[in-house]
C-alpha cells in the first residue's frame, strides 16, 4: 500500500517507476493503488493526468509455497480497464515486454514467474538490441498447426509446445499460441487460428472461475471464429483449490502435460 | 495549462496588474488605507521542533482583498453546490468545504504555484486556489463536458497542473503525496509536495507508511491533518487513540496549527515549506478546523454534533469573518468595499452555475475516450457484443 501509492505519485508527477512487488500476493494488500490510483486515473481526469508506471514481479504458482504465495492474478488484473497486463513466457518474451511496459505512458502490470527465472532460452540476434520491443497486445504463434488451436500465457506455454511434440508423434498437430499480453487481449490471432483448425483449447495456471479460458471462450462465441467450432472450446486451469503443501497435491493442482494432452485429444475425440 | 496557472497565481498573491481598478478605488486606497497590518496570530503547537512559525502575520491590503475574495468564492461555490446537488442537478457523492476555507487558502498562500498539492475528496476549495475556475468545477459537478474532467470524473476527481486531485479512496493519497515528494527530491528541483488528509484517515495504516519512508528517504513532504473533528460521524475522540495528529508522525516533527485563521495559516506553511525545502525531510502539520456541512450531501450533519455547536464556530471562529474584521480594524480596507467583492463574487458564481446547468452532457461517443495515453485508437466493447465504443487517447 505504502511503496506502492508512493510509486504511483511519482509517476505522477513525472518519474517513470518500476514497482516491484515480491509476488503478485502481495499486491493484493496495494491493489488499491493499482487499480483506483493508477489505472482509472488517466480516464477520470478526462486525460489530463497519467500514470506511466511498471508493476511487475512473480505470479502464480511456484514450488512448496502453499496457498497464500501461489495465486495467479491475471484475470484480477485483467479484468479492469485503464490497466494493460502482459505475461511473458520465454526470455525474449521477458525482455521485449519489460521495455515496452517501461516505455508506455499507461500503467502495466507485468506478471512474471519465478520458475521461468531459472529456465535458459535461445536467445534470437534481433532480441540483443537494447531497444527491443514486443508490442503489447500482441500474440505470438509460437508453433504452426492445423488440427488443433491451443491457447496459453507463462509459464503453460511451455507445457502447450511439450504436449505439441508428444501428439506430433501421434500425427496431431498443435497450433500453439503464446498469448503475452493478458489485456488488451489479441482475439484476433486466436480466432484466426480458430478459423483454420476448428478446435479450441484453453491452458492457464490460474483457478478456473472467471478466469483468462473463461474470456477466451466467450470472446470466441461472440465472434466470427464460433461458426467454425468443430467442439466446443475447452479449458485447462489450475485446480479450484487454494494451493496445497504437499508435493503430491501441488503438483496435481498446476495444469500438467498428461492434462493438456488429455484435453487436445478429448476435444478431437480421439 | 497556462491558463490555470496564472489563474493559480492570481488566487492568492496579489497582482495589480491583473487586476484594474477604477481610479477612485486607487485614491481611496491611498487616502484612507494602510497599505499593510501587523497580526497577532496563535502560537502553534509545537511537536520536535525548538522553534515554530511567528505570531506575528504582516497581511497587505492586496492580500486582504485578494484572500477575502478567494474564502468568498469558495464558500459561495460550496453553498452553490449544496443547492444544484438538493436540485438534483448534482448527483453521487458532493463532500463540501464550507468553514474550512482559511485551510485551503492559507496554504495556497504559503506555497509557490509550482509545489504540488493532493488531497482527499474534500476537494473543491484546492481546486479553485489551485488554478481551475468555479466554472470548470460546478461543470464538472454537474456532469457537463466543459467540466474540467470533462465529465468523466465528478467531485472527487478533478485534476489540474500541479494538483493530483481529489481522491476517492481514504487515505490513499497519503502515500502518493509522499511519492510526488520523491519525484520532487529526484529531479532535485526544490519543489515541495503538500499531502492532506482528514482526521479519520489518521489512522490509516498507508498514512504510517507513508511517514515511515518520507522520513527515512527525506522527502520534501508536508503532510496536512485536516482536523475537522469528526471522521464522517464519528468524533476524533472516538477514532483516535491519540488525537494529537501532529504528534502521529512519531520522529516527523509537527506543528498544531489554528485552521480557522488564514494567516496562522500561511505563516505555519511557509515555515513547513522551509523546513522540507532545506533538506530536513518531512514535516506534520495539523490544521485545526471546522465543516459546516456534513461529511457528505447524503449527511446533514447534525445527528452526531449539536446545532449550538455548529452555530458557536460560525459565531466566534468562521474564517471569513475573522479576516474581514481583520482588514476592517486594521484600516487595510472599508466595509463597502467587502460588500463590493461579495456582489461581485456572488455573481461570479451565478454566473458559473448557470453555465453548469446549461452545458451540454459529455457526448456518448466520447465514453471510451482517455482509457490509454498516446496509444493508437482501439475498439471498447459496450453492454453487448454489438454495441462498440472507439477509444481514442
Amino acid at each position: 500500500m505504502g511503496f506502492a501509492g508512493i510509486a504511483v505519485g511519482a509517476a505522477m508527477a513525472g518519474l517513470r517507476p518500476i514497482c516491484e512487488f515480491m509476488t503478485f500476493n502481495f499486491s493484493m494488500q496495494a491493489i488499491d493503488q493499482v487499480i483506483n490510483s493508477a489505472a482509472k486515473t488517466y480516464y477520470m481526469s478526462g486525460g489530463l493526468q497519467n500514470v506511466p508506471i511498471v508493476f511487475r514481479g512473480p505470479n502464480g504458482a511456484s514450488a512448496g509455497v502453499a496457498a497464500q504465495h501461489s495465486q495467479c492474478f491475471a484475470a484480477w488484473y485483467g479484468h479492469c480497464p485503464g490497466l494493460k497486463v502482459v505475461s511473458p513466457w520465454n526470455a525474449e518474451d521477458a525482455k521485449g515486454l519489460i521495455k515496452s511496459a517501461i516505455r508506455d505512458n499507461n500503467p502495466v502490470v507485468m506478471l512474471e514467474n519465478e520458475l521461468m527465472y531459472g529456465v535458459a532460452f535461445e536467445f534470437p540476434q534481433e532480441a540483443q538490441s537494447k531497444d527491443f520491443l514486443i508490442p503489447i497486445g500482441k500474440a505470438k504463434i509460437e508453433r504452426q498447426g492445423t488440427h488443433i488451436t491451443v491457447v496459453a500465457h507463462s509459464r503453460p506455454v511451455g507445457h502447450c509446445v511439450e504436449a505439441a511434440a508428444v501428439l506430433a508423434k501421434e500425427g496431431i498437430e498443435c497450433e500453439v499460441i503464446n498469448m503475452r499480453t493478458i489485456r488488451p487481449m489479441d482475439i484476433e490471432t486466436i480466432e484466426a487460428s480458430v478459423m483454420k483448425t476448428n478446435h479450441l483449447v484453453t491452458v492457464e495456471g490460474g483457478w478456473p472461475q472467471f478466469g483468462v479460458g473463461a474470456e477466451i471462450c466467450a470472446r470466441i462465441m461472440e465472434g466470427p471464429a464460433f461458426n467454425f467450432l468443430d467442439a466446443p472450446a475447452v479449458r485447462v486451469t489450475g485446480t479450484d483449490v487454494p494451493m496445497p503443501y504437499a508435493k503430491i497435491l501441488e503438483d496435481n493442482c498446476v495444469p500438467q502435460v498428461k492434462d493438456i494432452i488429455f484435453a487436445i485429444k478429448k476435444t478431437l475425440n480421439i | 495549462m497556462r491558463k490555470m496557472f496564472v489563474a493559480a497565481m492570481c488566487r492568492v498573491l496579489p497582482r495589480n496588474a491583473l487586476k484594474k481598478k477604477p481610479a477612485s478605488r486607487m485614491l481611496g486606497a491611498t487616502g484612507n488605507f494602510s497599505n499593510q497590518a501587523t497580526f497577532d496570530i496563535k502560537k502553534c503547537e509545537l511537536h520536535r521542533l525548538e522553534k515554530g512559525p511567528p505570531v506575528k502575520a504582516v497581511l497587505t491590503r492586496e492580500e486582504g482583498l485578494q484572500y477575502y475574495r478567494t474564502m468568498q468564492v469558495i464558500r459561495r461555490m460550496e453553498l452553490k453546490a449544496d443547492q444544484l446537488y438538493k436540485q438534483k442537478f448534482i448527483r453521487g457523492f458532493c463532500h463540501l468545504c464550507d468553514g474550512q476555507e482559511a485551510c485551503c487558502v492559507g496554504l495556497e498562500a504559503g506555497i509557490q504555484p509550482t509545489d504540488h498539492v493532493i488531497t482527499s475528496y474534500r476537494a473543491h476549495g484546492l481546486c479553485y486556489t489551485r488554478g481551475l475556475s468555479v466554472r470548470s468545477i460546478l461543470t464538472e459537478l454537474t456532469g457537463r463536458r466543459g467540466g474540467c474532467a470533462k465529465g468523466k470524473g465528478g467531485s472527487m476527481h478533478m485534476y489540474g497542473k500541479y494538483f493530483y486531485g481529489g481522491n476517492g479512496i481514504v487515505g490513499s493519497q497519503g502515500p502518493m503525496g509522499a511519492g510526488i515528494a520523491l519525484a520532487c527530491k529526484y529531479k532535485g528541483n526544490k519543489e515541495i509536495s503538500l499531502t492532506l488528509y482528514g482526521d479519520g484517515a489518521a489512522n490509516q495504516g498507508q498514512i504510517a507508511e507513508a511517514f515511515n519512508m518520507a522520513s527515512l528517504w527525506k522527502l520534501p513532504c508536508v503532510f496536512i491533518c485536516e482536523n475537522n473533528l469528526y471522521g464522517m460521524g464519528t468524533a476524533t475522540t472516538r477514532a483516535a487513540a491519540s488525537t494529537e495528529y501532529y504528534k502521529r508522525g512519531h520522529v516527523i516533527p509537527g506543528l498544531r496549527v489554528d485552521g480557522m485563521d488564514v494567516l496562522c495559516v500561511r505563516e505555519a506553511t511557509k515555515f513547513a515549506a522551509d523546513h522540507c525545502r532545506s533538506g530536513k525531510g518531512p514535516i506534520v502539520m495539523e490544521l485545526q478546523t471546522y465543516r459546516y456541512h456534513g461529511h457528505s450531501m447524503s449527511d446533514p450533519g447534525v445527528s452526531y454534533r449539536s446545532r449550538e455547536e455548529i452555530q458557536s464556530v460560525r459565531n466566534k471562529r468562521d474564517p471569513i469573518m475573522q479576516l474581514s474584521d481583520r482588514i476592517v480594524t486594521g484600516q487595510l480596507a472599508s466595509v463597502e468595499e467587502l460588500k463590493e467583492i461579495d456582489g461581485d463574487v456572488r455573481k461570479e458564481i451565478e454566473d458559473a452555475a448557470q453555465f453548469a446547468i446549461t452545458d451540454l452532457e459529455p457526448p456518448l461517443e466520447e465514453i471510451a475516450h482517455h482509457l490509454y495515453k498516446d496509444n493508437p485508437p482501439f475498439e471498447v466493447r459496450g453492454a453487448n457484443q454489438w454495441i462498440k465504443y472507439k477509444s481514442i487517447s
